[in-house]
């Protein structure tokens, strides 16, 4: 499905070393240019891949789109908007657009430390990660271990994480270091339908497949030991736990539902769109607040689902090693959203400006002293949780000025693929990923091993490579690198 | 003319996509929902023990895809259904009423593969070549 021959390298002009910018005129219809935050190397590889800058172009249409249409470094061609891609909407002129959020609404991280050591769980790994494997269910058809009645849902969709830590899933305090408090405001449930809700209350509290995944790992490297000691994270060889997973089928299918509605919204206000998954409706009217209700309300879901998966992780850890979560200081660092569309404030051309943030693989990387951010963070930014491939590592990262200023607030959301699923397949066929990964210490544990070859190292970019784009550009900076010991997969 | 297979899988750097072929419009419709159910779980292990029916409607070809799809999907997701088999009408054009025949899905019996969150727009298209029917989707996975 590629088509080849465009040569990207002449279209796109060289800003510095890891900015390049999509000129206005390269397509006619685009309102503002195109920003890609990358190195040489990876434009090199991001150009053979045509759809991902094309898709750059084609969010540069959007009605009242601000600045330019950005691009992460873990920018890969996506659908509607380019995965990796941030695009800031005026909120008087400019449109919300279901499609620069996702189907997955508030996919995103969390990381939960502990006081334990790699080799204080070295002999329990295996029995740990099965046990985790065993209490937090994963995969196609993963039911969860609680069931919501339809009309506590509407709770639960208000609450969020709050709601899960009410019923005694978790700390009050995990409640602090969630983007939001874990429970956005302005959530609508009434406007997610009834199939949505009924589409998710089974699988509230469940993983899901893809490239989802909880990882247990080692702190690899520290690079800023002053802030990593504000995280908690003191020492190299220290456990933590990764968490990524979304709002499952209520977000699916409040996505579909938008979707829907939005098709018909676009063409009502006269909007031209390059691409029949950018459909959007204006911020201001009835469409566009019902969506924003109703994805907030999906946001929250998934808070709460990554709530009590938190809880479950603490009971195995707690079964495990046999020490209470408490004793063992199980917590939260930070959970953040990487599929979401926010109303913000920020500075633009010396002016303060509110805006609708649409980040499609892209997480949240407030300044030090931003309001928003947890108190205990203030002093050193908001903390950037970025996932690795599960051979390679995951990265903390914080939030800057200068992203607040280039890319509104914005920084990258992983590695980003570089091959496709079957591309991966074809390439590792015959290849026990699981046996090749056990042999260098990494213990998993998937419900269908097969397709572990989709998610292997080598379907993915570096993603040192990419945070080191994002660390020189200086939109985040790195606190500290994790190493993957024992996966889950769905 | 060649005969072509029901459906072929597409590459996506991220996600899946299908083309599925039909005679006839029916044909191209049960092809996308065995295409889809093909890349969620393996078909020949799913038992004829349920059956649902559904209703959609769409304004064009492509919209009427998409609402079959997702309907579909509400089944797996609400019900825990899995489907092997389909019967289509197309009555007048954009409505669609089915017969979809499966089960549960029982991890015991069943090897799944993929997960789909979504029937996405982007690259959507429906389109009729030398009496074949074509149907092109890409699935958020």
């Amino acid at each position: 499905m590629k088509e080849v021959g465009k040569d990207w390298k002449t279209i796109l002009q060289k800003v510095d070393d890891w900015r390049w910018l999509l000129p206005q005129d390269y397509k006619r219809g685009m309102r503002v240019p195109g920003l890609i935050y990358a190195s040489e190397e990876m434009i090199e590889q991001i150009s053979g891949e045509e759809m991902a800058i094309e898709q750059v172009a084609n969010v540069a249409f959007l009605p009242g789109i601000v600045g330019y249409s950005l691009a992460m470094p873990d920018i890969h061609w996506g659908y509607g908007f380019p995965i990796g891609g941030v695009a800031a909407m005026g909120l008087e002129d400019g449109v919300v657009s279901p499609g620069g959020v996702g189907f997955d609404i508030n996919c995103g991280t969390r990381v939960i430390r502990t006081n334990l050591a790699e080799e204080d769980i070295r002999p329990k790994l295996k029995e740990l990660v099965n046990q985790i494997f065993r209490d937090v269910p994963s995969g196609v058809g993963s039911e969860g271990l609680i069931r919501v009645a339809i009309k506590e849902m509407d709770q639960v969709l208000t609450k969020g994480a709050r709601w899960a830590v009410e019923q005694g899933y978790g700390w009050p305090e995990d409640l602090e270091v969630i983007e939001g408090g874990g429970a956005l405001p302005g959530a609508n449930p009434e406007k997610v339908s009834r199939k949505a809700k009924e589409r998710g209350a089974p699988q509230l509290g469940t993983l899901g497949s893809g490239n989802h995944f909880l990882e247990i790992q080692a702190i690899d490297h520290i690079y800023d030991p002053e802030k990593a000691a504000v995280m908690g994270i003191h020492s190299v060889g220290q456990v933590v736990v990764f968490v990524h997973c979304g709002s499952r089928g209520l977000g699916h299918q409040t996505c579909e539902d938008y979707l829907e509605v939005m098709e018909a919204s676009a063409r009502r206000y006269n909007i031209h769109l390059p691409d029949r998954q950018l459909a959007c409706a204006p911020i201001r009217s009835p469409e566009g607040q019902d969506y924003i209700g109703a994805m907030t309300a999906a946001a929250n879901f998934a808070f709460c689902n990554r709530q009590l998966i938190t809880h479950w992780v603490r009971q195995a850890f707690a079964r495990v090693i046999g020490k209470d979560p408490r004793q063992l200081e199980m917590h939260l660092v930070y959970d953040v959203a990487h599929n979401i569309a926010k109303i913000e404030r920020h500075r633009w051309e010396g002016k303060e400006i509110t805006v609708c943030v649409h980040r499609k693989g892209a997480t949240r990387a407030f300044p030090p002293g931003h309001p928003d951010i947890p108190v205990k963070y203030r002093e050193i930014g908001q903390p950037v949780l970025v996932p690795g491939d599960m051979g390679r590592y995951s990265f903390l990262l914080v939030g800057t000025q200068r992203a607040m200023a280039e890319t509104w607030g914005s920084t990258c959301h992983g590695a980003g693929r570089v091959r496709s699923r079957a591309a991966a397949k074809r390439l590792l066929k015959g290849v026990d990923i699981a046996q090749q990964l056990e042999r260098r210490g990494i213990y998993v544990r998937a419900q269908n091993r097969a397709l572990l070859a989709e998610e292997a190292s080598e379907a993915y970019k570096d993603v040192a490579d990419v945070v080191e784009v994002l660390h020189e550009a200086g939109i985040s900076l790195k606190v500290a690198r994790m190493r993957p010991i024992g996966v889950v997969k769905g | 003319m060649q005969k072509r297979p029901p459906f072929e899988v597409l590459e996506h750097t991220a996600d899946v996509g299908v083309i599925a072929y039909g005679r006839t419009p029916e044909e191209m419709m049960v092809n996308a929902a065995l295409a889809m159910f093909s890349l969620m779980v393996g078909l020949d292990q799913v038992e004829e023990k349920e059956e649902r029916e559904i209703r959609v409607q769409g304004h064009d070809w492509e919209s009427l895809l998409v609402h079959w799809l997702v309907e579909l999907l509400y089944y797996v997701d609400a019900e825990g259904m899995v489907f092997r088999r389909f019967q289509v009408e197309i009555p007048t054009p954009y409505q669609l009423r089915a017969l979809a025949y499966g089960e549960r899905m029982d991890k015991e019996r069943h090897s799944f593969h993929m997960g789909i969150k979504g029937v996405t727009r982007h690259m959507l298209a429906v389109g009729q070549e030398d009496g074949t029917w074509w149907a092109r989707v890409i699935f958020d996975i």
